[in-house]
């Protein structure tokens, strides 16, 4: 473990590549705030979990990686799901359940795929994408594919006895994955010392043997800095690495939690830190940003919202006669 | 244990020692019937899958230097090496977590799960996974992955490594349950398996390994799709699968002597079932005996019945009988255990009562 915390950002990325962070995180946002909106209107339905808070952390990781690489998430999937670039028209059109949708309206929020983009879910059984990500990156390994796969998971995964199995797994067998922590410091509505005798989550993954460190997740360029370093070591047949990405989820966990378990001064101390907030008065300050500038962001992030969300409400449902596709793959005719 | 491969290089076949799959004779002309046992006709259609795809590798606890818990793939580590005769931890859902990622990325794993009492540590990948990725992803992700693992009872190895689950299995949309009762589909069933774009499972019952016989020397794939007709008769259907196939056979030679003619149906997929076969049979037959090492409650017994109640029931001139296991965690003594589970005795007493 080369563990430190919180390390200064290696400036200076160019201020275009920052302004570019900033809208991508921008572009999660809004796209989730606009989410609460439609399913408060019955528009969405199922279980949609919100990643508001969280944004540095996709935004920061994704930097690191090339279209080539693998990407296995959670079912807090939006942010890793739109900065990969899956459209966010059939990101939208997935919450409405409509053929036009990333998995074809079968998924929703929980199971946004996009194969060609290797983005392998949107998976909601806690710790369940692990092995899948072994198995990503055992098959690059074998046929000697240079990508990596990052995977996404969160502190709660980290109970779960798949989590220590696929880590010792990687570590023996040398596998080119990142795995991302995303620690938010709640399993649902457990605190982190509420379900973990080591809350040193890094301590935990270096005990398999793998390169491991916490990172300030809440901090778009560290995240960026350490996900490009681990992702670099991991490419270089360093074996798989671990980061620990210390964040905090603004909203409950799902639409359905009323957030009973923890203090709203809490919640309101992390709120100060916003990613999105902190970021932007960074930029300001630096003058890379101008208010006309944001305005024009904004502006270009509510059209784009505005018109998938059209685009979804117009798209074709599946009709029920098509109820078990997809089960088995169709004989080729 | 680090395999990296030279980046950008496909890893080029390895030289096989032998041409001639293991198993069968290696001087025994294409067709002439050769000497084997399940286990190496097993072993052999495992050999010939490694040897006619680069992508196909074998996975699972003791696999490699241990020769498989029941010595199925004996000799192919030394053959093929670590890297696709690749020895696991103790991780079942890691590793079968692992086959599925694989078998997404283009690869073509067999995974053995040693006996399916430990494939419930890994039934969510299992469930949760394989079976449902090809659907939540609307069609992109589809699991080209093979399972193989032991099941059943009958050696006295009592409660946590006596079930017969099959049936559990089969209660799940998007996964093929397989299970070879014969040598012919010990040998054939494997490479058409892993021929499908999506996940199957294979079910080898412990007791049949060590089972002898004939096979053609150039034995190759079989059918997967449809149950097969082991045994004509006219008086009544013996319905089972995997283990229990030589106790229904052994009963109808039984009830042969006793003058009634048992037709015995061996269903060989589990999931989808061939219900054409059977009801076929039924209705030519008019009385059907299930045979079903599970348990009889929500078992597949319980299901090829509601079958025959559905699709064939004025064809029936009794009440279809069921013969299955008792609904007891598997004992350790052994007459407990042989009472605890189907038996010939039974199996010939259900037959006479349906033709009484």
């Amino acid at each position: 473990m080369t563990g430190h915390g919180g390390f200064a950002p290696q400036a200076p990325a160019a201020a275009a590549h920052r302004s570019e962070l900033l809208a991508e995180m921008l572009l999660i946002r809004r796209f989730e705030e606009k989410c609460v909106e439609l399913y408060s209107a019955g528009e969405i339905r199922g279980f949609v979990h919100l990643y508001i808070g969280e944004e540095a952390v996709a935004v920061g990781v994704n930097q690191a990686l090339t279209p080539e690489d693998n990407i296995v998430s959670t079912y807090r999937e939006h942010g890793h799901a739109l900065v990969r670039g899956i459209p966010v028209d059939a990101v939208m059109a997935e919450m409405y359940g409509k053929t036009t949708g990333c998995s074809k309206g079968r998924g929703g929020s929980m199971h946004l795929f996009d194969a060609r983009r290797r983005f392998y879910g949107g998976n909601a059984i806690v710790g369940g994408g692990l092995p899948l990500s072994i198995g990503l990156a055992l098959a690059d390994q074998m046929r000697g594919d240079q990508r990596i796969t990052a995977c996404f998971f969160g502190d709660g995964a980290v109970a779960e006895g798949e989590f220590h199995e696929c880590l010792n797994l990687a570590a023996l067998w040398d596998l080119p994955v990142l795995f991302c922590c995303e620690n938010n410091r709640y399993a649902m509505g457990t605190a982190l010392d509420r379900e973990h005798a080591q809350t040193d989550l890094a301590l935990r993954a270096a005990s398999y043997g793998i390169t491991a460190w916490p990172v300030d997740g809440m901090d778009v360029l560290s995240v960026e800095h350490a996900a490009r370093r681990a992702a670099e070591a991991v490419r270089a047949g360093g074996g798989p690495h671990f980061l620990e990405l210390r964040t905090y989820r603004f909203r409950a966990h799902s639409m359905y939690d009323p957030d009973r378990y923890r203090d709203k001064t809490e919640v309101a101390q992390w709120r100060e830190r916003d990613p999105i907030d902190v970021f932007t008065a960074q930029l300001r300050e630096a003058g890379e940003l101008s208010g006309d500038e944001l305005a024009s962001i904004e502006e270009k992030l509510a059209t784009q919202i505005e018109e998938s969300i059209t685009a979804a409400r117009a798209a074709p449902a599946e009709p029920v006669a098509g109820l078990t596709r997809f089960v088995y793959t169709p004989e080729p005719s | 244990m680090s395999t990296r491969v030279t980046p950008g290089k496909r890893r080029t076949k390895r030289a096989s020692k032998s041409a001639t799959p293991a198993g069968t004779a290696e001087t025994a002309p294409a067709g002439e019937p050769v000497k084997t046992s399940y286990r190496e006709a097993m072993r052999a259609a495992i050999h010939e899958a490694l040897q006619r795809d680069d992508r196909v590798f074998l996975m699972g606890e003791d696999v490699g230097r241990y020769g498989g818990c029941f010595g199925v793939s004996l000799g192919l580590l030394e053959e093929f090496g670590p890297e696709r005769i690749r020895d696991t931890p103790l991780s079942e859902s890691a590793f079968v977590g692992a086959g599925i990622g694989a078998a997404m990325a283009g690869m073509r794993p067999i995974v053995e799960i040693m006996t399916v009492n430990f494939s419930l540590l890994a039934l969510d990948q299992i469930m949760n996974n394989a079976a449902t990725l090809l659907h939540m992803s609307g069609g992109q992700c589809n699991v080209p992955l093979l399972i193989r693992m032991t099941t059943g009872a009958g050696r006295q190895v009592a409660a946590q490594h006596s079930h017969s689950l099959e049936g559990w299995y089969t209660h799940i949309p998007g996964i093929k349950v397989l299970a070879p009762a014969t040598l012919e589909d010990a040998r054939g069933m494997l490479w058409p398996a892993l021929q499908d774009p999506d996940p199957v499972l294979i079910f080898e019952h412990g007791s049949l390994y060590n089972m002898q016989g004939t096979l053609a020397a150039d034995a190759g794939s079989v059918d997967i799709t449809t149950a097969a007709i082991r045994r004509p008769g006219a008086d009544v259907t013996l319905i089972t699968y995997g283990g229990t196939l030589g106790k229904a056979l052994t009963a109808a030679g039984e009830l042969a002597s006793d003058g009634i003619d048992a037709e015995v149906i061996d269903l060989r997929t589990l999931r989808p079932l061939d219900d054409a076969t059977f009801l076929a049979s039924v209705s030519r037959t008019h009385r059907a005996v299930i045979v079903d090492e599970g348990w009889r409650s929500g078992s597949l017994s319980a299901e090829v019945s509601a079958r025959i109640t559905e699709q064939a029931f004025y064809e029936l001139d009794a009440p279809v009988e069921r013969v299955c296991s008792a609904e007891v965690p598997m004992p350790y003594p052994a007459h407990l255990e042989e009472a605890a589970l189907p038996q010939v005795t039974g199996i010939v007493a259900a037959a006479q009562r349906a033709v009484a």
